[in-house]
């Protein structure tokens, strides 16, 4: 039995020295809102993972991707999880606003970096102690609305009617464009709100009728942001439509038909990279992810929300050769360094934009990174 | 709010109430005679929809493979039920029902591309898919159960809603649905145009509502069903089987829900989980009438559609809010009116 015991103990610190090298692998935690409200985003996200290198700088990189199901409590029970039990090196995630910030305290509490996928600027701004921590990929709400408001006033829209989804999103894009438009003097005449479930907009549409608005703006995201597009043109509604970015999908197309020929609306250059200008960095760039994610999942398939999960891996892949020289993967040191790098990224170009951080600004997108689009002929169409 | 605006929205809100009175219809029918509160109807709406929807795409929708592995699931069980009490004749008619018709199902589906077929064989087709997906999941989750309290019954519910919703993720992705309209007409109300295809809901609705009153009046099976439903001891006593009598609820439920489902989808979008927040309005519905009460929970559904389309036009925000909060006052005027008796 003492010999069993013995072998047992060996054993034990056998399996320790291997699990110590097994750690030197770079562990990339993910949590993901592939099921629920959330998963026409965290879907594409998802399979953006799959498509990944599986070594930086010569080392191996695990990514661990859990599904938060959109949902708080599970983007942060998953983040505590990965932490703790993966000892994970940085998260990515999550999809959604309310969950990345969420985490924020979690991934601060355990001074590890964290990429958020979701849009709204409030997860990086204003910087404090806790934000130090976090980085996000996709663009800030107010950076597209700013571009929205931009083609308004060049395009003499004078008032506008909003309608957006009761929730996190249609409220954020509220909120950054309301403020926008009132410094450009852009008449606001309706604020509607509709659910993403809805079967009907009726009313809505017909209060915004009334108002006689040149422009509506629809605060949606996939799908669900044809409805009040389509109930508009059965009303008889002629003026001006903006959609915001959320809705850069081929689904959106598919289900909005001839009714959405000539919206337009704000999005990541990856959404018409094939018709940017050669000398754009960034087409090169975004027809690299556009050409793999469509080889694995059909012509057509790709969408900009998954281009935010593979930003989120070229910040890394420029980040993690100098934390290397810092320290070993699985350690405080690393992870520390780590988000250092990150920190000081300097032109990388990737499908979104060009990065570029600083201390205050950990997203790091410049004019770029956005263009406006308009839908033509059932395909988005650049406006120069 | 002019005139017009009002009877747009009326419109509007009996267009949607008409579908919600259909649910709860169909819930009132399920839980009078099997005390089960069926939240799984609503998936039925966007199951019957999304399955439309891919076959027009010209996909193979995933509701055949689920009602393919449900066959076999009770076919197995079934067959072992019968191998044990050694009647080996049936064996061959259970396999054939369960999962020979299924598989015939797929075949053709497979065989023939269903997106070439006219709108009405496509929703026959639907039809076929999605509806035995009612009896099915009644044999396999509610059947053994059948005896337990409302409770237990409540939970399998809420279980096979769960279970419901995750599979229609994956049959048919996160995105959204939309199939064309049975008709163009539109007529010209004072500035605005009133669709042809909300008037077929109401009508469409309208004409179910009568053949169920129909059936529940002039049929056997009817019949056998209202008198489970008015005293299930009773009704066993006279030879009516309540396993019979849930099949056939089920089926009734799961038929109303795909039709509304097929009847909707020209003028909404449909996802895999709008099906719950609309089952329940209906189910809203169903409790205005005391989840006992045909005509009432009709009328509930109904006054739900108006509420929700004039709230809408008002406070668009806090539309979901005012529509559930009626349920609040609905359920303190009943239960001062009613005495309460305890189950069992």
């Amino acid at each position: 039995m003492r010999i069993n015991a013995r072998i047992g103990r060996l054993l034990a610190v056998l399996a320790a020295a291997f699990a110590v090298t097994v750690h030197a692998d770079i562990n990339v935690g993910v949590t993901l809102s592939a099921t629920g409200p959330a998963a026409s985003l965290g879907i594409p996200e998802k399979n953006s993972f799959a498509l990944l290198p599986t070594t930086i700088a010569g080392q191996k990189v695990n990514y661990i991707v859990l599904d938060d199901a959109s949902d708080t409590t599970t983007a942060v029970k998953n983040t505590r999880k990965l932490i703790a039990e993966n000892k994970v090196d940085v998260i990515v995630g999550s999809t959604i606003t309310p969950n990345s910030l969420a985490m924020i305290d979690v991934v601060a509490e355990a001074e590890t970096p964290m990429i958020s996928m979701a849009a709204s600027s409030r997860i990086i701004e204003p910087m404090d102690a806790k934000r130090y921590w976090v980085f996000k990929t996709p663009q800030n709400d107010a950076q597209m609305a700013t571009a929205i408001v931009e083609h308004m006033t060049n395009n003499n829209v004078k008032s506008v009617a909003y309608i957006g989804f009761a929730d996190a999103y249609g409220e954020g894009w509220w909120n950054e464009f309301s403020k926008i438009a009132e410094v450009r003097k852009i008449q606001i005449v309706a604020n509607e709100r509709f659910n993403r479930a809805d079967t009907s907009v009726t009313g809505q549409v017909l209060k915004i009728m009334a108002a006689k608005p040149d422009a509506v703006l629809v605060g949606g995201a996939g799908t669900p942001a044809a409805l009040p597009q389509k109930s508009l043109k059965e009303k008889g509604y002629k003026g001006m439509m903006y959609q915001t970015h959320g809705v850069a999908n081929a689904d959106f197309l598919r289900v909005c038909g001839k009714d959405c020929e000539g919206t337009l609306l704000p999005a990541g250059p990856v959404l018409v990279a094939g018709q940017l200008p050669d000398s754009n960095p960034i087409k090169k760039a975004a027809l690299e992810y556009v050409n793999k994610y469509e080889a694995a999942h059909g012509k057509g398939s790709v969408s900009t929300f998954g281009a935010h999960a593979w930003d989120a891996a070229k910040l890394l892949a420029s980040a993690v050769p100098e934390a290397l020289k810092k320290g070993q993967p699985g350690t405080r040191e690393f992870r520390k360094a780590l988000r250092d790098a990150l920190e000081a990224t300097r032109n990388v170009t990737a499908a979104h934009g060009v990065f570029n951080l600083s201390a205050q600004d950990h997203l790091g997108f410049d004019q770029r990174a956005r263009v406006m689009v308009r839908i033509e002929g059932g395909n988005w169409k650049l406006v120069q | 709010m002019d005139l017009q605006i009002a009877l747009l929205l009326g419109q509007d809100g009996l267009t949607n109430g008409a579908i919600y009175a259909l649910l709860a219809l169909a819930l009132v029918l399920v839980f009078a005679v099997t005390r089960v509160i069926f939240i799984p109807q609503g998936e039925f709406v966007a199951f019957g929809a999304l399955t439309l929807a891919s076959l027009q795409a010209g996909k193979l929708p995933g509701t055949v493979w689920l009602l393919l592995a449900l066959g076999v699931l009770i076919g197995v069980l079934e067959g072992s039920r019968a191998v044990r009490a050694g009647q080996l004749r049936r064996l061959p008619l259970i396999v054939l029902l369960n999962v020979g018709v299924p598989l015939l199902l797929a075949g053709t589906l497979i065989a023939v591309s269903p997106a070439t077929l006219p709108l009405p064989v496509q929703v026959l087709l639907a039809l076929m898919l999605v509806v035995p997906l009612g009896p099915m999941i009644y044999r396999l989750a509610y059947q053994p159960v059948a005896e337990a309290s409302v409770l237990v019954l409540l939970i399998v519910s809420v279980a096979v809603h769960v279970a419901l919703t995750g599979l229609g993720l994956l049959f048919f992705g996160a995105e959204g649905s939309r199939t064309p309209p049975f008709t163009e007409v539109s007529f010209a109300v004072g500035d605005a145009l009133l669709q042809g295809q909300t008037v077929l809901v109401i009508v469409a609705s309208l004409g179910l509502i009568i053949a169920l009153y129909l059936f529940f009046e002039r049929t056997i099976y009817g019949k056998a069903l209202r008198a489970t439903a008015m005293n299930r001891t009773g009704a066993r006593l006279m030879g009516i089987s309540g396993t019979l009598a849930g099949m056939l609820s089920f089926t009734l439920a799961a038929l109303i829900g795909v039709l509304s489902g097929i009847l909707i989808s020209p003028i909404t979008t449909i996802y895999y989980d709008s099906g719950f927040l609309i089952g329940l309005k209906g189910f809203v519905g169903a409790i205005i009438g005391g989840l006992a009460s045909y005509p009432v929970a009709a009328a509930g559904a109904a006054l739900v559609g108006l509420l929700e389309s004039y709230s809408s036009f008002w406070a668009s925000a806090f539309k979901e809010v005012i529509v559930f909060t009626l349920i609040i006052p609905v359920l303190l005027w009943r239960s001062l009116k009613t005495t309460h008796v305890e189950e069992q």
